[in-house]
């Protein structure tokens, strides 16, 4: 409660420096039922309104209308004539994703892409963050300079080093084959392995960093306990720290999973010509059927597929919070 | 205080005529131009550039189709130019204005025509043909030789499969593709049948598990450094393929041939949106692309054939003499050109390739 609306002080010190105007100001807002609080929480309310919402908006609208050759290339939503007002929704564009067995297959494709890259993600950015967060406060500092480093080079930079990598006579085989542990290239590049190390490597930051910052506050004494009440490391592990982390791991398979699934730069990239992930669907439809409503009908759908799971999620955590309370 | 005479200056610069002439805004295919013509435009003209690329049509259509892209000129392909002047998007080209268009080729001018007519909305830039690009010794060592120069070095499974293990490229395109599938199996490429469209998927099945990937322009350097064997490609883009493999050394050798069942041939326009800012400058730089000897500089740099036909003289002759770049007359008379599509077609073309490339 320290956010003390600025009408309501009483210290004159600061007060007097003020103008009047400003204490008018306030003073009516408070009137009229805003306090200075419910004014700060309206920035980021009116960011999200004007830069997540409305375009969503936007989308949403589009998707009920139906393609035309014309700038831009769909026919509007309502017209006047006449003194009418003539309003067409086109539910067609929902029904047509049904009819036609891609879209289902990518959307379920680019679901389990994006959850097996999740899984490895979480194996190997747990163990990391693990030990970040138990080493000396001076190392620790590093540590998490270096899992942020790469960020200050171009995403599309690092996706296209891997090409450097994992092509047929890239850096990976080249090696392998000058020991003499291969005589022909693997095929790696353009393959599902491919896009599984894509989004792995680029999505670890954001699996390590939430996970830390969970994993610094756990309480040592609490392991400290543990061994003294005889659990080996292991037990300690899975009976202590895994559950008291699981707000963090939550959280950072949330940062993995969203972006992985809609992901289109790394499947195009990395993947193979059969790698269907939806995001590539999306962009055939947007650019080679220049179909924007269809394009916006995939895009929410999309919303909705994601959205729901994190629901779902929301009403669990929630559970569990009420049962511990 | 400053910051507002400023920027009345610049409102009052930017509604009055002395700004407008100072600038031009492009947008280009990538690696279009030569290193100087720019340079050159500017020093003749007064005109500032500024110079943007693109490497596929599709997204300079989807900011045509947007709107209010503060772009003077683009130079989209003549069938995509075709549908968005349907939309409206571009402004007709005021050809009085241009003291440079009789230079222009009146053969390409009447082929171009039937695409846009009358030539209202593009001037033809460059020429393109689609045909394909391979490494000499490794094709040689591996199909017969009377295959060479055929697309069935591409379209007859039992070929291609023989190539497969040096690496076999598509182009990532159905509008290029598919009218080349039809016109192997004897049909017409323009074709918007279904049951034509199910007849080249069918072929185009039968040779998919033999290609690594569907790219439009990595092949450009797999060609070069030998990572692939052979790809489908547009002529100057396996040309540059072939300049980069002779710098490079390593002994891979690079050629392009349009097949003798016929090849693509395809116009770039230049073309002026209707909402430009500077649509003078606009023909300004058009009048000064149609000077014989800054088509021929860009054709010299980029290996495409331009329309201007007093710039013969002064393309180089490697490239003049060069098959590729300016094919001669028996393999002109089996060109086909593309038209646009109707937008039902276009979603069962789009539909047919996902089907070719994911088995969806």
């Amino acid at each position: 409660m320290s956010a003390v609306p600025e009408s309501r002080s009483r210290k004159p010190g600061r007060n007097s420096a003020r103008a009047p105007g400003s204490r008018l100001i306030g003073a009516a807002l408070s009137r009229l039922g805003f306090s200075g609080r419910s004014l700060v929480i309206a920035i980021p309310g009116v960011w999200l309104l004007l830069f997540f919402l409305l375009p969503l908006l936007v989308v949403a609208k589009i998707s009920l209308s139906e393609a035309a050759i014309a700038r831009p290339p769909y026919l509007p939503l309502w017209e006047w004539s006449e003194g009418f007002l003539n309003v067409r929704l086109n539910l067609g564009n929902y029904l047509f994703l049904l009819d036609d067995p891609l879209y289902i297959a990518a959307y379920v494709e680019s679901v389990r892409i994006a959850a097996i890259s999740t899984l490895i993600t979480l194996m190997i950015g747990y163990p990391m963050a693990y030990l970040i967060a138990r080493s000396a406060p001076e190392t620790r500092n590093i540590l998490l300079m270096l899992v942020i480093l790469p960020f200050w080079t171009s995403f599309l930079l690092r996706v296209y080093a891997w090409i450097g990598f994992l092509k047929a006579n890239g850096i990976i085989n080249n090696f392998l084959m000058s020991l003499g542990i291969i005589n022909d290239p693997l095929v790696m590049l353009q393959t599902d392995f491919a896009v599984y190390v894509g989004i792995v490597y680029t999505y670890l930051p954001f699996m390590i960093l939430p996970l830390y910052a969970n994993l610094v506050k756990l309480d040592i004494s609490l392991f400290e306990a543990s061994a003294d009440l005889g659990a080996r490391p292991l037990t300690t592990f899975f009976t202590v720290t895994l559950p008291l982390s699981v707000n963090g791991i939550i959280a950072g398979c949330m940062l993995v999973f969203i972006p992985a699934v809609g992901e289109f730069v790394i499947p195009a990239l990395l993947g193979g010509p059969d790698t269907l992930m939806i995001g590539r669907v999306l962009w055939d439809e947007f650019f080679s059927n220049r179909d924007w409503p269809i394009a916006s009908a995939v895009a929410i759908v999309m919303l909705f597929v994601l959205l729901i799971p994190i629901m779902l999620l929301r009403r669990v955590q929630a559970a569990d919070e009420e049962v511990e309370g | 205080m400053k910051l507002l005479a400023t920027t009345c200056t610049a409102l009052v610069l930017s509604t009055g005529s002395v700004w407008a002439e100072g600038e031009l805004n492009i947008y280009n295919w990538s690696d279009y131009i030569a290193e100087d013509t720019i340079e050159k435009f500017t020093a003749e003209t007064g005109i500032s550039v500024n110079y943007d690329v693109y490497d596929t049509n599709e997204v300079l259509e989807a900011k045509m189709l947007t709107g209010s892209s503060g772009y003077d000129l683009v130079v989209p392909s003549l069938e995509f130019m075709a549908r968005q002047a349907q939309a409206g998007v571009f402004a007709k080209i005021d050809k009085a204005a241009l003291s440079n268009y009789g230079n222009l080729d009146q053969d390409i001018l009447d082929i171009v025509a039937e695409n846009d007519p009358d030539n209202t909305f593009g001037v033809p830039y460059m020429m393109y043909s689609t045909g394909i690009g391979y490494d000499v010794d490794a094709v040689a060592s591996r199909i017969d030789a009377d295959k060479i120069g055929s697309w069935d070095m591409l379209f007859d499974p039992e070929t291609v499969a023989k190539l497969a293990d040096c690496g076999v490229a598509l182009l990532d395109s159905p509008t290029e593709i598919v009218p080349a599938a039809l016109n192997y199996l004897g049909l017409d490429p323009n074709s918007e049948d279904t049951g034509d469209l199910e007849k080249a998927t069918e072929l185009l099945l039968s040779v998919r598990p033999h290609v690594r990937y569907f790219h439009s322009s990595q092949y450009i350097n797999d060609l070069a450094n030998g990572d692939i064997c052979i790809s489908v490609g547009y002529s100057g883009d396996v040309l540059q393929a072939r300049a980069r493999a002779e710098e490079a050394g390593q002994g891979v050798k690079v050629a392009y041939i349009i097949p003798a069942e016929g090849g693509r041939v395809g116009f770039d326009m230049l073309a002026i949106p209707d909402d430009a800012p500077n649509p003078d400058n606009a023909l300004t730089f058009i009048n000064f692309f149609l000077q014989p000897r800054i088509s021929a500089d860009i054709t010299n740099f980029v290996f495409y054939a331009n329309p201007v036909t007093a710039a013969e003289e002064f393309v180089l002759d490697e490239v003049r003499n060069d098959p590729g770049i300016y094919p001669p007359a028996e393999i002109r008379a089996k060109f086909f050109s593309l038209k646009p599509h109707g937008s039902r077609y276009d979603r069962s073309l789009t539909r047919a390739w996902t089907t070719i490339k994911t088995g969806q």
